[in-house]
């Protein structure tokens, strides 16, 4: 068995798990009080949780497609699916990294609260619906109802949005780089300022994505909704 | 909760494959939905050899010996809850054949290509009891059942089947059925069970029979119902896929020069041949994805 080390360095040699062989939760269970510091996940064919609630700073790949809820509650790990993603990747993140090199399917990141979940392909519906202060990256398009309630964190979009983008949104930042779709309840274009233009940088360049920040534009809270207006209360 | 798994074969090479393929798909949607399954496959000879019609049939307490006899070269097959009644009769004649010799039965699917077989249980029980693994054909699709509008029997059991070679497969809970029930019952249409979906297979039945095709009437179905679907029709040719505005009801579709296949997770496609290659992707919204044979 290889060395143990904290920051999971690609010196370490990976423990090797085939779930054609092996269990989702046998494998979950040995995630979760890691003997090693990098792990291959082999023959995925689609198990949902994969990887979910890892609370220790090592690295995965997942070698093929996962199903729903892979990195599930992510707190500090390195997760990377060499493919497609089903349902709420990375859903409820804390901390860390999760990398799907492929597509995700819908509500990916949802809830999280920290951490950057970077997706190469494209999002379905409800990426970062309910965001906490996650960092989300998505390298294509988003789909609709994207960023719904969204209370913290930034969403960057470096292809197009679906309709409905930030409905009910509180203050979480979302840049899009293509076209949007409708824009939701109380969500609005707003100027892209020099700190936007930096933050920005910063997430474009951990995720790896080649695109300039001045060609995206920045979508917010109108704040408009969410704050109790005194002349609002006959209809409550 | 409902799985849905549906296999259109565009390579007749997998033609003797297509059961093993489907039970293989079914397999992996079980935990959405273990109360009961339902399977449809078109172009079985075993069960419906050419120049028959095929009648899918819940005899219940009726006897099986009262279909036996009703036509010469007739092939009758018993799967569980299920019998199929195929003979060398136009549909129309084997349909009313049926019908008159057992009034208490309800039939579940007829038409020239296609057999459905409907029970409750244990979903890899009942695939067994069809005999799904040994089954061929070139298209077939799957339901197993998570009950949320009306009972675990085998008639609520998924495919409705309510026209000539069309099946429909549901996932989700329509809002406004009960209206459109009433909308459809006024223009003379007859109802088999309390089942939402039976209330979408109907429509989508009517509209065919005025000589839409699937694509044309799913459009409607779309703009004519309320709550959530994701929804698997076949007919005669064709397998097509449409999702409510919400689309929270999950879908995914994969092709390939082989076949087109659709289901509710990826999971259930990852053991198909040649999925590696494949071009994935889900349904969007309100859009209806159609395949002609």
């Amino acid at each position: 068995m290889d060395a143990l080390t904290p920051t999971g360095t690609a010196t370490a040699t990976a423990s090797t798990v085939d779930l054609a062989e092996s269990s989702v939760r046998a494998l979950n269970e040995e995630l979760h009080a890691p003997s090693h510091s990098r792990y291959e996940v082999l023959r995925p064919r689609g198990a949902h949780a994969l990887a979910a609630g890892v609370h220790d700073p090592v690295t995965i790949d997942i070698r093929g497609n996962a199903g729903y809820y892979c990195a599930g509650m992510n707190d500090g790990a390195t997760i990377t699916v060499h493919g497609n993603t089903g349902t709420g990747v990375a859903e409820n993140m804390m901390s860390g990294l999760v990398r799907v090199r492929g597509d995700a399917s819908q509500s990916a990141g949802a809830t999280g609260h920290g951490g950057l979940l970077v997706i190469e392909g494209s999002a379905s519906m409800r990426c970062g619906i309910s965001m906490k202060g996650i960092d989300i990256v998505v390298g294509g398009d988003i789909g609709p109802m994207s960023a719904f309630m969204a209370q913290a964190g930034r969403l960057v979009v470096c292809g197009d949005a679906g309709s409905g983008l930030g409905d009910s949104i509180y203050e979480a930042r979302i840049y899009v780089r293509g076209k949007t779709g409708s824009l939701g309840a109380d969500c609005i274009e707003k100027p892209m300022r020099d700190e936007h233009l930096a933050e920005l940088s910063e997430l474009l360049t951990a995720a790896g994505m080649p695109y300039a920040p001045t060609e995206f534009r920045r979508y917010g809270s109108a704040r408009a909704l969410y704050h109790f207006a005194a002349h609002n209360s006959d209809q409550y | 909760m409902c799985g849905i798994v549906g296999l259109h074969l565009r390579d007749p090479g997998l033609y003797p494959k297509l059961g093993r393929l489907l039970e293989t798909m079914l397999s992996q949607v079980v935990e959405r939905g273990p109360d009961s399954a339902g399977v449809a496959v078109y172009g079985d000879h075993r069960r419906c050899p050419p120049g028959h019609a095929a009648v899918s049939v819940l005899l219940g307490d009726t006897p099986r010996s009262v279909v036996a006899g009703l036509f010469e070269d007739m092939v009758i097959t018993r799967a569980g809850a299920t019998t199929i009644v195929a003979a060398p009769v136009s549909v129309a004649e084997l349909v009313a054949a049926v019908r008159s010799a057992a009034p208490d039965a309800l039939i579940v699917g007829s038409g020239r290509d296609l057999t459905v077989y409907k029970g409750i249980g244990d979903p890899r029980a009942l695939a067994a009891t069809y005999d799904l693994a040994s089954a061929r054909g070139w298209q077939g699709l799957a339901h197993t059942r998570m009950a949320t509008e009306s009972a675990v029997t085998p008639e609520g059991c998924h495919p409705f089947s309510v026209g000539p070679d069309q099946c429909l497969v549901h996932n989700g809970s329509f809002a406004n059925h009960a209206t459109i029930r009433r909308e459809l019952m006024a223009e003379g249409i007859t109802f088999d069970s309390a089942n939402d979906s039976e209330v979408g297979a109907r429509f989508v039945a009517a509209r065919l029979a005025a000589g839409e095709d699937l694509e044309k009437a799913l459009r409607a179905l779309c703009e004519r119902f309320d709550g959530f679907y994701t929804l698997l029709v076949t007919s005669a040719d064709g397998f097509a896929v449409v999702r409510d505005a919400i689309a929270c009801k999950p879908a995914i579709i994969a092709e390939t020069d082989a076949w087109v296949a659709m289901a509710s997770e990826y999971r259930a496609l990852a053991g198909l041949p040649g999925i590696a290659d494949a071009e994935i992707y889900e349904p969007e919204p309100e859009r209806v994805y159609a395949w002609t044979r």
